[in-house]
């Protein structure tokens, strides 16, 4: 994997994903504290730390959910600190929520068709979308990638917990992603979903990198080819997923201590 | 299957059936269109206007609300401030009683230019009230409402103040007087059939469902790519159009306008009408207008027969109104869906779920 990052410097791809001094402050409390980051296009990273060590801040800061309080951020080069969540989403950066973020009202199948909705042409169509529209091909393709065909017509709501997580994935496929955030997508999900996961996480198309919060090490360090460890507000390290496992301190503040 | 066959064009794929309209497949549906297209054959000219031709009217500017609440999530107290704007423009640019105020223009430019108008007022009240959420947007609209209100009431040049404008000129065409009651009827009818059909048809496109998602999870909307308050802003001035196609029917079904017409308690009673009919549909609105109308009506004779003051009718209403909030959060529509159900679960549990 290294060969394919020196190839891409070559080419002058440059960084996916570039975070210089991102602080984010909630009055007076500092949930993000002078974050530097790099990631290569097609990178896997995870990121871990306890609870509070400012991981989902940190995607908050990068979609622009919660825009940082100064530093700057670089998608594929472009500075997209202080642009709205959608139009870096527009840029082909995905996130998927902790706490799944569905549309309760809506159908498997009309969550999935927004999602490729959402990051093409077309959203204020006042048309409803023809046989062979082909967002309504990417929709069933992407519901059929999830395993969840024979829930599509299903109400979300009434979609067991298992199922709205593999939606939560399918929504932050839409379209061409180029960059995704994980948060926690393995939270309540039962050993044999997480095998499903890992194979969904696995066999992404190469060029799409993401980073992943996690807490099940199984799932983390399988899927990665490298971690960054955050403690309260601050990157506190950065290696390959051995070295990490290996270390002492790392051992000490997170895979020992406070983990649940 | 594996992800990377994921932007590959599907083939074995399952045509959609998306476009389908489900709603024409219901006989009840087909019957009441029926009774309204017959309905001069049944009703004299006062039910015919005075009862369906009202409730149908009151039903259009519900919709409108029905439209932003039901599937915005946005509940605005101005719909019918903005239908009264539009009926006052049609009085403004069109023929009236008081010439010193109406510019004289023919129906077919007054009534346009009074669409667009009430259309950028709904939008630009809409923009206003879409930076809030909640009790707070309920509050601007209303706002919004009473100083329509109070101003229609102060000025004289354009509103002619307290008076209002009076004998509002209604088109002949064809050699027909639309303001007679039976091709006044059928005008309502095919406006607020036109307002129901697009109503549902844009709740099943991209802008509808998109506003649906809105409601739902107006943050996770914007991470898949949406500017959300555009598009808020957006179903506002959907909304305010067929608020105006209302406003210029009610001014030509009283052919005068006054600050009487757009007070709060109008603002009100547009909202009590779509609660109580149902905001999950579009077709709650209708219902709830005909409520309405009818306890309006004949709840003063009723009243009076049972030696209680007519114009009480109104606590009727405010009963009926806590009664349908209390057991029925989603109105008429809602105890109807839960009544059927629960008819189609009982006698066999195999045909129920299959209609679904």
């Amino acid at each position: 994997m290294d060969s394919v990052a020196h190839r891409l410097s070559a080419v002058g791809a440059g960084a996916a994903l570039e975070l210089r001094g991102v602080t984010r402050l909630f009055g007076a409390l500092a949930a993000l504290t002078d974050v530097t980051m790099t990631v290569r296009p097609g990178e896997r990273r995870a990121v871990l730390g306890s609870n509070g060590a400012g991981k989902t801040t940190l995607f908050n800061c990068i979609t622009g959910d919660f825009p940082p309080s100064s530093g700057t951020i670089r998608f594929f080069g472009e500075d997209v600190t202080r642009f709205p969540p959608y139009e870096r989403i527009r840029r082909g950066l995905r996130r998927t929520y902790q706490i799944s973020a569905l549309f309760p009202g809506l159908t498997v199948q009309d969550n999935v068709y927004l999602a490729c909705r959402g990051v093409s042409r077309g959203r204020f169509s006042f048309l409803r979308p023809g046989v062979n529209d082909a967002l309504m091909h990417a929709t069933e393709t992407l519901v059929q990638a999830v395993h969840l065909t024979p829930v599509k017509d299903q109400r979300v709501a009434e979609l067991a917990h298992g199922q709205q997580r593999q939606l939560e994935i399918a929504l932050a496929l839409a379209g061409a992603p180029r960059f995704i955030l994980f948060d926690e997508p393995a939270a309540g999900l039962s050993p044999a979903e997480r095998l499903e996961l890992i194979e969904i996480l696995t066999s992404l198309p190469a060029h799409i990198g993401y980073i992943i919060i996690e807490h099940d090490m199984d799932v983390a360090l399988r899927v990665v080819e490298s971690v960054t460890m955050m403690h309260n507000g601050r990157v506190f390290k950065e290696g390959l997923p051995r070295e990490i496992e290996s270390d002492p301190e790392a051992q000490e503040l997170y895979l020992g201590g406070g983990h649940e | 299957m594996s992800l990377t066959q994921l932007h590959a064009p599907a083939t074995a794929v399952e045509r959609p059936r998306f476009r389908a309209w489900p709603e024409l497949n219901n006989p009840a549906a087909w019957l009441v269109a029926l009774i309204l297209l017959i309905m001069p054959l049944i009703a004299s000219g006062f039910f015919l206007i005075e009862i369906f031709g009202t409730t149908l009217i009151l039903g259009i500017i519900a919709l409108s609300l029905m439209f932003l609440a039901g599937y915005g999530g946005m509940v605005s107290l101005m719909q019918l401030t903005i239908a009264g704007f539009a009926g006052y423009m049609v009085a403004v640019f069109g023929v009236s009683g008081n010439a010193n105020i109406s510019l004289g223009w023919p129906w077919w430019l007054a009534t346009p230019m009074a669409l667009v108008l009430a259309t950028i007022f709904g939008t630009l009240g809409g923009a206003l009230a879409v930076r809030t959420e909640g009790i707070y947007t309920i509050m601007i609209t209303l706002a919004i409402g009473a100083a329509f209100y109070y101003f229609t009431n102060q000025n004289w040049a354009i509103f002619n103040g307290h008076t209002g404008i009076n004998t509002v000129a209604t088109p002949h065409v064809l050699g027909i007087d639309w303001r007679s009651d039976i091709p006044f009827y059928y005008l309502i009818l095919a406006v607020a059939a036109l307002c129901y059909f697009a109503v549902q048809y844009v709740s099943r496109a991209p802008f509808g469902l998109a506003l649906q998602g809105v409601r739902d999870n107006a943050r996770r909307m914007a991470a898949l790519g949406f500017n959300v308050n555009a598009h808020r802003v957006a179903a506002y001035a959907f909304a305010s159009f067929i608020a105006g196609l209302g406003g210029v029917l009610q001014v030509w079904n009283y052919r005068q306008i006054s600050p009487g017409s757009v007070g709060v308690e109008r603002c009100i009673d547009i909202l009590i009408i779509a609660v109580v009919g149902g905001i999950t549909r579009p077709i709650g609105p209708f219902i709830g207008a005909l409520i309405f109308v009818i306890l309006r009506t004949f709840a003063l004779d009723v009243l009076i027969k049972f030696g209680l003051d007519g114009n009480r009718f109104r606590l009727l209403i405010g009963l009926g109104f806590l009664a349908i909030v209390f057991w029925s959060s989603d109105g008429v529509i809602g105890l109807w869906e839960r009544w059927r159900r629960r008819q189609a679960r009982s006698p066999s549990s195999t045909a129920g779920s299959r209609h679904g």
